[in-house]
């Protein structure tokens, strides 16, 4: 009897074995023998997918080679660095056949049968059609070629071990091509399909649980990314400082919008990529992202409530005299000539979370070779951690006098640490 | 009054705590190597040093300056007696109408305390808010790798 339960239990375990060592191997895909040829409208249709799916915000790094890879991605289980994808056959996806980029899309597996680390989105680009990803499969495989190898990943234990993100998936990637909603306009699932599916937009809008997966429940009900503030994309239009379709298009292309101000941090180099597209993707993408109903969320602090009692702040209201005003003050030419907002209306001050103006006023907000777009300088290395909470409790007080913000100075020390120890 | 330190010197000014830290230099100090060139930070024409970092002195109130080193082209030498970038922005005649040149110089120097070797893609990189209408930045350049290459610390 013992013996048998034994030979029962060795059974199990082996069946088990063998189940996990199946989820866990992926085959390897022949490397094509010579380089892909695609016709020229697929890769002129894929040069918008690409954008669409803002490949190049990761895949080329600062001064980089165009989708060469070497961005380094800072996540709670180490830090990745983003992998060549130009057609160098040694280095990129240049041995790539369809069939292999196919499955990374949609099962986050390489060529070679490795499993890919989440952090790129295949989650949502499972979503996308199979048109969208043989295009932009044409497209990159029409970018220059450049030899590229990506630094080694610095992974901790047992994120290290790669085949575990089998088991992420099976949690995690359920996501199966997007199929149009009945009923809604083609707009509206033309937005849909960007939005969930190449604009991964829930990437960062979506709070992450422990393991690093987005949390369902929650979703696009905002995230924080980079050690910026993500907001929610649902109840947008509701919120006590609401946003239209024409402010959104505006903002999602890199423009400054009326009564939000304009990207920065993360977002920057996303809606430089959506400049790129035609403006129809943005307002689809917009059409979409208004009609999201907050599940109960908040919709933002009540600004306009009356309030008897300003704080007298003179050490704030100094520092805007002197190092804002040139271009926010009421009369600067910078905000009628250039579209500078006036500080006393942008989401970043009537936010809930002092977060992202924090973060503006330290880094700023850099120029871009790509885009005419709002440039501000940095202040991070000419005013205190003092001067900064003084002149965000100053802005709060003129946007939103009614709720200012607690423990600005603590707040500002914290994100600052943030930054340092990345 | 406000009390600001300019190249190791402490000085009370009966100013405005808003006035930018570029007007108490040149108007009320007499020190007028950094220039106004856009007054919005774009240009760094009014480059100078706050501790050791590089600061757009147009928008730095003197309230948020006050109590720090603040060091300015005039502190690295005089014409009689150029200090090490400053001979080398000569030697290489970085210089074609000089208004940016006050600015380049202490962006410059910032690096060169700061880093032990830059590299061209670091200097380029630092170097990125100053700008040269005249579009000598090659020049200036050179002078910098000049410095660094002569292992002398400015």
């Amino acid at each position: 009897m013992k013996r048998k339960s034994l030979w029962a239990l060795s059974l199990i375990a082996l069946i088990g074995l063998a189940v996990c060592a199946a989820m866990m191997w992926r085959p390897s895909i022949a490397p094509l023998d010579k380089p892909a040829m695609a016709d020229a409208a697929s890769v002129e249709r894929g040069a918008r997918v690409v954008e669409q799916g803002d490949c190049a915000v990761c895949h080329t790094r600062p001064g980089g080679a165009y989708m060469a890879g070497g961005l380094p991605l800072v996540t709670p289980f180490g830090t990745l660095y983003t992998t060549n994808i130009t057609p160098d056959r040694e280095t990129g996806i240049g041995a790539w056949p369809l069939e292999a980029f196919v499955r990374a899309m949609r099962k986050g597996v390489s060529r070679d049968g490795h499993f890919l680390y989440p952090a790129f989105p295949y989650v949502h680009y499972s979503r996308m059609s199979d048109t969208d990803i043989a295009d932009a499969y044409a497209y990159l495989m029409s970018v220059d070629p450049v030899q590229a190898h990506a630094p080694e990943n610095h992974m901790m234990f047992p994120m290290n071990f790669r085949p575990l993100v089998s088991f992420w998936n099976l949690l995690f990637l359920r996501n199966d091509p997007l199929v149009d909603v009945p009923g809604q306009s083609a707009m509206w699932n033309r937005g849909r399909y960007l939005v969930e599916g190449a604009g991964h937009c829930s990437s960062c809008h979506t709070p992450l649980n422990f393991i690093g997966g987005e949390k369902a429940s929650e979703h696009l009900a905002g995230g924080l990314v980079d050690g910026w503030h993500a907001p929610a994309l649902t109840g947008m239009a509701q919120a006590a400082n609401p946003w239209s379709a024409q402010q959104l298009v505006a903002y999602l292309r890199g423009e400054v919008a009326d009564h939000h101000g304009g990207a920065a941090g993360p977002m920057l180099p996303v809606s430089l990529s959506i400049a790129q597209l035609p403006e129809e993707d943005a307002q689809a993408m917009a059409d979409y992202i208004l009609s999201l109903r907050g599940a109960g969320a908040k919709a933002g602090p009540d600004c306009a409530a009356s309030t008897s009692a300003v704080p007298d702040n003179a050490a704030g209201a100094a520092l805007f005299v002197g190092a804002c005003a040139g271009c926010h003050g009421g009369g600067a030419p910078m905000r009628t000539i250039d579209g500078r907002p006036g500080l006393g209306v942008v989401s970043a001050a009537t936010a809930d979370t002092p977060r992202n103006l924090i973060k503006t006023l330290l880094e700023g907000i850099p120029m871009s070779p790509r885009a005419p777009s709002h440039y501000m300088p940095a202040f991070a290395d000419s005013l205190d951690d003092s001067h900064i909470a003084a002149l965000a409790g100053y802005l709060r007080s003129q946007a939103c006098a009614a709720q200012p913000w607690a423990d600005l100075e603590k707040t500002v020390t914290t994100i600052r640490q943030e930054g340092a120890s990345k | 009054m406000i009390t600001l330190n300019v190249n190791g010197k402490d000085h009370q000014l009966d100013i405005d705590p808003d006035m930018p830290l570029l007007y108490a230099l040149r108007n009320h100090l007499q020190l007028n190597g950094a220039k106004y060139g856009c007054g919005l930070g774009q240009c760094g024409a009014c480059t100078v040093m706050v501790g050791d970092k590089p600061v757009f002195s147009c928008l730095l109130p003197a309230e948020a300056a006050s109590g720090k080193a603040v060091r300015t082209v005039e502190g690295l030498g005089s014409a009689e007696k150029p200090g090490t970038l400053q001979k080398a922005f000569i030697e290489q005649q970085a210089a074609q109408c000089g208004y940016c040149i006050a600015g380049m110089i202490m962006r410059a120097q910032a690096l060169i305390e700061e880093v032990a070797n830059p590299s061209d893609e670091q200097i380029r990189e630092h170097m990125a808010p100053n700008l040269c209408r005249c579009g000598t930045h090659l020049r200036i350049f050179s002078a910098i790798k000049a410095v660094i290459a002569s292992g002398v610390k400015p």
